[in-house]
């Protein structure tokens, strides 16, 4: 994985003495609040609902064994024994004291972390998917993008005070894992008919209040100009997005209102005048960073046996594992959604397992999923009983991925000052219903989407089944939505009608995958029932 | 009433006005009345408090309550971690959230 370099070192060192010297300023009543807001916010430290929150980014969620034991001893040194992992791949502490914050980011600094650009009207912390240099079903590993663009946007002068936030996530294999149209810039690193490796652009999509899924923009951009062809879409953006209403200051709404085609004229025009400008870096820096996303050093004769005796083993196989690009190695996937569990949650522990696991069977590496899981990228199948014995102990060996018990959710009301309803106690008591391994292998995949405010970071457009918390009166509120995909076959989920209580909404879920259950063909997904016979038995059902 | 609350500028916890200081505990609150405006901006200014704000509480038998849902998790915590209320102790501590 990627590894900093002196100028790397030297930005993230200089940002802590920096942060270091407002905290105390503020302290010493030297700055506002006003003025110290937007500073500790460009420093991924928000104020929440009950104490400051720090978020830390975790580039295209790879993470390496030392950085997640440090964000285990943090968890423990600095917060209350625990972290929750994020639909953006990042990790948050909810218990942060503002004093200590220099000192958590001076630590992060040591294993080559940080809170930069994880808030305010910037580009964020690239996404990506979290199987990248391990799936069977990748044309190249997307990091090495993923990385460059991150070097172009961090402390990138001209997109520092955007008219709003931009996320922009980076795939390169046609199983989309990281909702990459539902993004401002979905990048997807494609092979041209020539053989070239190129990206091809997607812009304009996004959740939050206006759901869209962004549009393609552009086929193929060569390597050596994928730098220049964002600029010229940051660009475009930067010059044309509102600044006069945060609510339609997105990138989604300007393509929107443009039309794509307008949209994409103007890019071309700005491309074609950056490209008379020499910023792209040259292909040498691509070839400097891929160096460090070179292949680990697999073991060539590793078996492909598997002993499936344990039954509870064999189940969690067949659901957390996927194909390995190498043979003799499996993708594993620790779900940190236990029944009845908080979703992305783990405690300090568990947290530090993670990474001692990695760093004995996972070449050392980790990931973050946007789904708020964890995977262990290259286990050697030989080894995957033991891991899977460890995580058993730790209560991490939840064997239900990607079905109704994998549930995103929001922290919700619970945590966060924007939400109206909670989220957790929701995925909770749904994860309990629908807890049998039994029930949940009869209803098969099912992705199952929490938000609880229409800032949608509970990704609740993009479920099978969706479910957003609103405040009626006073009250919370739950408006249940049907048919959301993130993958490849992306498309938006749609109210089904009124809102139910928390209870009502997880018997009107049950209630759904009686119908579908009664209505399934053959292999279908919930998903693709509920696409075939179209919504009036979901209500008929639920309504009555 | 009108009670007010805001965050300690240092460790962020939420806290509650009480006539003569901050409390971590609702049921200390005080009833600021009218005086609400005044008193963020003097506490703001003197880097006691942070975001401070009014909010609608009622007194009930059980203690000080805040009017709305939101304020109410605020004062007690979250409701899914009950060990990190003020209250840890108190098993019927959620109980008047909802």
């Amino acid at each position: 994985m990627y590894k900093y370099d002196e100028y790397d070192q030297q930005m993230v060192d200089t940002r802590v003495a920096e942060f270091r010297d407002q905290v105390r300023r503020r302290l010493a009543g030297d700055l506002t609040e006003d003025q110290f807001k937007p500073l500790r916010l460009q420093n991924g430290l928000y104020l929440q609902l009950h104490a400051y929150m720090l978020r830390v980014a975790v580039p295209y969620g790879t993470l390496n064994s030392a950085q997640m034991t440090l964000l285990g001893d943090i968890a423990d040194k600095y917060d209350r024994g625990y972290g929750h992992f994020t639909t953006r791949q990042n990790i948050q502490y909810n218990w942060i004291k503002l004093e200590d914050t220099p000192d958590i980011l001076a630590e992060l600094a040591k294993v080559e972390m940080h809170a930069i650009q994880t808030s305010g009207n910037c580009i964020r912390n690239i996404s990506s998917d979290q199987f990248a240099g391990a799936a069977a079903d990748e044309i190249v590993d997307p990091r090495p993008y993923a990385e460059l663009l991150r070097q172009w946007s961090s402390f990138h002068p001209e997109f520092l005070v955007l008219p709003r936030k931009f996320k922009i996530a980076v795939i390169a294999s046609e199983t989309d894992r990281a909702a990459m149209r539902l993004h401002d810039i979905g990048i997807k690193m494609v092979k041209n008919d020539a053989g070239e490796i190129g990206a091809q652009f997607y812009a304009g999509g996004g959740m939050g209040r206006t759901p869209m899924i962004a549009p393609l923009i552009r086929e193929f951009v060569p390597l050596d100009q994928l730098i220049t062809f964002s600029e010229a879409c940051l660009r475009v953006y930067n010059r044309y997005g509102r600044r006069d209403n945060k609510y339609k200051a997105r990138i989604k709404i300007l393509v929107h209102e443009l039309g794509r085609d307008e949209y994409v004229r103007q890019v071309e025009e700005e491309f074609a005048h950056l490209l008379t400008q020499p910023i792209e870096p040259p292909l040498a820096e691509l070839e400097r960073i891929k160096a460090h996303f070179t292949a680990p050093a697999y073991e060539t004769a590793a078996s492909d046996d598997l002993d499936l005796t344990d039954p509870d083993f064999r189940l969690w196989v067949e659901r957390n594992t996927h194909a390995h690009k190498q043979a003799g190695y499996v993708i594993a996937t620790v779900s940190l959604k236990p029944v009845g569990g908080i979703p992305g949650d783990a405690t300090a522990d568990q947290i530090r397992l993670m990474a001692q696991l990695a760093k004995d069977y996972s070449f050392d590496e980790l990931r973050v999923t946007h789904a708020q899981n964890i995977v262990f990228p290259h286990v050697r199948k030989a080894d995957l009983y033991t891991v899977w014995q460890a995580l058993d102990e730790a209560g991490l060996a939840t064997a239900n991925l990607d079905t109704v018990g994998d549930i995103i959710a929001c922290p919700g009301l619970d945590y966060c000052s924007l939400a109206n309803a909670r989220s957790i106690p929701v995925a909770q008591k749904i994860s309990e219903r629908f807890g049998s391994a039994q029930r949940q292998a009869e209803i098969g995949e099912l992705k199952l989407k929490i938000s609880g405010c229409i800032n949608a970071c509970g990704h609740h457009h993009a479920g099978h089944i969706g479910i957003l918390g609103v405040d009626k009166k006073g009250l919370e509120n739950y408006q249940l939505l049907f048919g959301g995909s993130e993958g490849a076959d992306t498309s938006l989920a749609k109210i089904i009608g009124p809102g139910f209580t928390e209870d009502g909404v997880v018997d009107a879920i049950e209630k759904a995958t009686e119908v579908y259950l009664a209505n399934k063909e053959g292999e279908e997904r919930f998903l693709d029932t509920y696409r075939r016979i179209g919504m009036d038995p979901f209500k008929e059902a639920i309504y009555g | 009433m009108k009670i007010l609350t805001g965050n300690d500028l240092k460790t962020g916890a939420v806290i509650w006005w009480t006539g003569v200081g901050w409390s971590l505990d609702v049921n200390e609150s005080a009833d600021v009345g009218e005086h609400g405006a005044a008193l963020v901006a003097r506490e703001e200014g003197a880097q006691h408090a942070v975001a401070a704000y009014v909010v609608d509480g009622e007194k009930t038998a059980e203690g000080i309550r805040p009017a709305h849902i939101k304020e109410r998790i605020r004062a007690l915590g979250p409701t899914v971690r009950l060990d990190l209320t003020p209250k840890a102790s108190d098993p019927a501590a959620a109980d008047w959230v909802i």
